[in-house]
């Protein structure tokens, strides 16, 4: 353990890659979750189309059943 | 039950956090012991300290579940353990590659601060089989919102059990005999915390407007009887009941 404490602040070029590497991290992480946020976002729109396409077409059958009873 | 998007929110959390990692590397000065390679716990620490305070929102938001029996707090809580979850994960390998710039090493065992955080992780992975081995939405949000409270209990008693651990490697920061952290170093991490927790509620935002409209097109595809559109419905989030939304 106290070898770890003795350890030398480490030289600007070999410590830089370290703290790119570890913010990197983050920002990956980030860009993940947004993609999977907007797959997410996609996919719900998908299904809203579909809904909407059923919605409409349920109230045209109820438009023609309307027609025949007037007929 | 409604959660909209937010819209100040993440303009705000962009700012902050741009904010912070401009003070990160154009105003806090280096370490003197660990040089330019402390600039890691700007990142890690505030990531480790919104994961362990959203496992502890969680928990609260369990007693209001348990307490009122309303599903948008299990939403809720449900949410806060995700996206700390996803915190949790950043705080472990941001940690680790300090580690290994540091120590020389990716992990070590012997120091109960990273064995500790490791232990509260993996006990909130869990959370995720235990949600998805019930069937019955009720008895679901009731046993995770159990799970959250005793959990969440944990977190506290952790943190103050490492604490009081005399072998430690990994830095003590605050309430510390040589008077913490500098000014300049102060503000800064001030700045990258208020970012974290700017991150986390957006996340959680987007995460509970997601949800309420995945339960929204459930209830509009029973509604529409539309069986062969498929909206998935989400298998953790309780759909809301008549007139929540």
């Amino acid at each position: 353990m106290e070898l770890l404490f003795a350890a030398p602040a480490l030289p600007l070029d070999e410590a830089g890659k370290y703290v790119a590497a570890a913010y990197l991290v983050f920002l990956a992480l980030l860009l993940i979750y947004l993609a999977i946020m907007a797959m997410r976002l996609q996919r719900i729109d998908r299904e809203l189309s579909e809904l909407a396409e059923l919605a409409e077409r349920s109230s045209g059958r109820n438009e023609e059943q309307v027609e025949q009873v007037d007929a | 039950m409604s959660f909209k998007a937010p819209r100040i929110l993440p303009v705000l959390t962009v700012a902050v956090l741009t904010a912070g990692f401009v003070l990160v590397f154009f105003y806090a000065p280096n370490d003197a012991d660990q040089g330019f390679v402390q600039k890691i716990f700007y990142l890690h620490v505030p990531l480790g300290i919104m994961a362990l305070v959203g496992f502890m929102i969680a928990a609260v938001q369990s007693i209001l579940h348990l307490r009122s029996g309303d599903p948008k707090w299990d939403v809720r809580s449900y949410v806060s353990i995700h996206i700390s979850i996803i915190f949790g994960l950043a705080v472990l390998i941001t940690g680790s590659i300090w580690a290994r710039a540091s120590w020389g090493k990716w992990w070590v065992w012997e120091e109960p601060t990273l064995v500790s955080f490791l232990i509260v992780f993996l006990l909130y992975c869990t959370y995720y089989p235990l949600r998805y081995a019930i069937e019955d939405r009720e008895r679901q949000a009731r046993y995770a919102s159990v799970f959250a409270i005793t959990a969440g209990a944990f977190v506290p008693l952790n943190f103050m059990a490492v604490r009081l651990a005399e072998t430690l490697v990994h830095p003590r920061v605050f309430a510390t005999s040589e008077g913490g952290l500098p000014p300049k170093m102060m503000f800064t991490f001030l700045v990258c915390i208020a970012g974290a927790a700017l991150l986390w509620e957006t996340l959680i935002r987007y995460e509970l407007a997601a949800k309420t409209s995945r339960a929204k097109l459930s209830r509009l595809r029973r509604a529409l009887g539309g069986d062969g559109v498929s909206t998935g419905g989400s298998r953790i989030a309780p759909v809301p009941r008549e007139g929540e939304a």
